[in-house]
């Protein structure tokens, strides 16, 4: 984990649940069918662009399902005494440091797929554009659990901009 | 304490129409008087006359203005009644705005801008020339929280505890916008459309209205840029910094300095051989005033438009006290991935404020307060893993300026994090 001792004691490092590797997986695997499905259509017209077409959306689903875990396994946050720590990304890696204080207000997202697996988002926002505290595919109660907190840390250390 | 309910200037209708009074007096008036009397066109005028007469009239009698206790109570509207209370202790700045035509009639506007993160912005437009100043007075000390003190009169008050700390000679403004980064581009447009003007003028033609868009919004600039800041003024005052000057519309305005979210400075490559650089300060609920589109949204305000190191510098220590002596540069390897920036690129800090520098051809400096960070990133891109480097990046509230420790030893960053994290909780606490 990169920076992971950026605290004063070891912090606990939380991740998204399964459920979001399994989200994204399913996500990456019906692309890659819909494309498979096409090329077994494009076959029947043409034989060399029909196995193109299946080969590359086979390849592509691998490599896909391939950066979609690696991404999965990046993301992760750790509730520290005064601060939250967001890491994210692959090819970028990022690992934000958020004050409580700083926070504005949380809002707990949720689109259709993620609600059919029981997921939400938590996002932290601060007065600054850039800070990105966003923590996606978070079970249900954990969701609320970190909502509440960040709230009520958020009302205790509150600073004036 | 709550004083009364008060109108606006009387002129204020005429001031706010602004470039339709203009219209009107210049287009309108001429035809009706020239034009014979009865025609359906002159009848018409009039109507749309009485019209917009009657409108501003109407506007001006329902909008009133008071002091309540802490709050500043706008009220506003005929049929649909709006009532706004602006708390003052959420006041950031208070600017006195004078447009060509306020100043013709010697009204001028009193623009709050409040804090928050969509920060609003309160206008009292137009109070009479002689009621601004006393209006902002007491409004900033009730901002402040401070009793009004009017034994001593202002003037004498003012004598005593302002300090001129800059002001800029319109040549070397003009100089400046001239060798600037936008005024090259802007020369270099110019002697394009010339040269291309002798070879064919019917290409020249073509070019000049094709890219009107682009050459109008160049004009734009540069003409702002002039226009606000002509003549500027820096004195120190106890309630802060105080901005005045400006061509056609004088603008008056106080950064007060626990609300500067961060400062930087820009040495553009030709500046550079003078001495000159440029101040400007990044403030929190700086709103967007009416009109003004999204690069002025995103402009800074100039504490210096140009100046010497030592006028910047007087003006820095007045901003932030305490400012980093030394600054580390990067790692040597950073030659590889950025061979422009690397000359450039330096980064320190001390308890309470960080500061780095960066830029390609021009130099840009940052100070931010630590006070004032919002969050930290540290940030690391493919490139940089490859040769063990990272950036922090320190977020603020502000609008545009950003500090960012680029390319520094990932050991480094990590150890920079962990200190800045450190000490942003030490300096909010």
């Amino acid at each position: 984990m990169p920076g992971a001792d950026a605290g004063e004691r070891a912090e606990e490092w939380r991740r998204p649940s399964p459920r979001l590797l399994r989200l994204r997986r399913l996500e990456v695997g019906v692309a890659a069918a819909a494309l498979v499905v096409a090329g077994i259509v494009v076959l029947f017209v043409s034989l060399p662009a029909g196995v193109a077409v299946v080969a590359c959306a086979l390849v592509g689903g691998v490599l896909a399902e391939r950066f979609v875990r690696r991404r999965f396994a990046a993301w992760g946050y750790a509730e520290r005494h005064d601060d939250l720590l967001v890491t994210r990304g692959v090819m970028f890696s990022r690992l934000s440091v958020v004050p409580y204080g700083r926070m504005q207000f949380v809002d707990v997202t949720a689109g259709p797929f993620e609600r059919s697996f029981g997921l939400a988002t938590v996002r932290m926002h601060t007065a600054a554009a850039a800070s990105d505290a966003r923590i996606p595919g978070l079970e249900r109660g954990e969701a609320q659990r970190l909502r509440d907190r960040l709230a009520e840390l958020g009302e205790a250390q509150a600073a004036g901009i | 304490m709550s004083d009364g309910w008060r109108r606006l200037h009387p002129l204020t209708p005429i001031v706010r129409g602004g470039r339709v009074t203009i219209a009107v007096v210049v287009v309108i008036v001429p035809s009706l008087v020239a034009g014979r009397r009865g025609g359906t066109d002159g009848l018409v005028q009039l109507g749309i006359l009485a019209l917009v007469v009657v409108a501003g009239l109407v506007n001006w009698l329902v909008t009133r203005w008071r002091v309540d206790g802490d709050d500043l109570q706008i009220e506003t509207g005929l049929v649909r009644r709006r009532s706004v209370r602006f708390p003052l202790a959420q006041v950031q700045a208070i600017d006195v705005v004078r447009p060509g035509l306020a100043r013709l009639f010697g009204v001028g506007e009193l623009r709050l801008r409040m804090g928050g993160s969509s920060g609003g912005l309160a206008r009292l437009a137009y109070l009479a020339d002689r009621e601004v100043e006393p209006l902002r007075t007491r409004l900033l000390a009730l901002a402040h929280g401070a009793p009004v003190e009017d034994e001593v009169s202002p003037g004498l008050r003012r004598m005593v505890e302002e300090r001129l700390v800059a002001r800029v000679p319109t040549g070397r403004l003009v100089w400046s916008i001239l060798i600037s980064d936008v005024g090259v581009f802007a020369e270099l447009v110019i002697v394009a459309i010339v040269v291309v003007a002798f070879v064919s003028p019917g290409a020249a033609v073509g070019l000049v209205s094709g890219g009107l868009v682009w050459i109008f919004s160049i004009v734009t600039l540069v003409w702002r840029r002039f226009n606000q800041e002509y003549n500027l003024s820096v004195t120190a005052r106890p309630e802060g910094l105080h901005l005045r000057g400006g061509l056609v519309a004088l603008t008056e305005e106080t950064i007060r300095p626990g609300r500067v979210q961060a400062v930087r400075m820009v040495e553009p490559f030709f500046w550079r051989r003078l001495g000159w650089c440029r101040l400007e300060v990044d403030l929190a609920g700086r709103q967007r005033a009416k009109g003004e589109g999204q690069e002025a949204r995103r402009a800074l305000r100039a504490v210096l438009p140009v100046g010497r190191r030592e006028q910047a510098d007087a003006l820095l220590d007045r901003l932030l006290p305490a400012r980093p002596t030394e600054l580390a540069p990067p790692p040597p390897r950073v030659r590889w991935k950025s061979p422009l920036r690397y000359r450039m690129l330096a980064w320190g800090h001390t308890d309470d404020c960080v500061q780095t520098r960066s830029g390609r051809l021009r130099r840009v400096t940052c100070w931010v307060p630590l006070e004032k960070a919002q969050s930290l990133r540290r940030v690391q891109g493919p490139l940089q893993r490859r040769l063990g480097l990272a950036s922090v990046h320190v977020d603020t509230a502000g609008r545009s300026v950003r500090a960012v420790l680029r390319d520094r030893d990932e050991a480094e960053a990590d150890g920079a994090l962990v200190d800045l994290a450190a000490l942003a909780r030490a300096a909010r606490a």
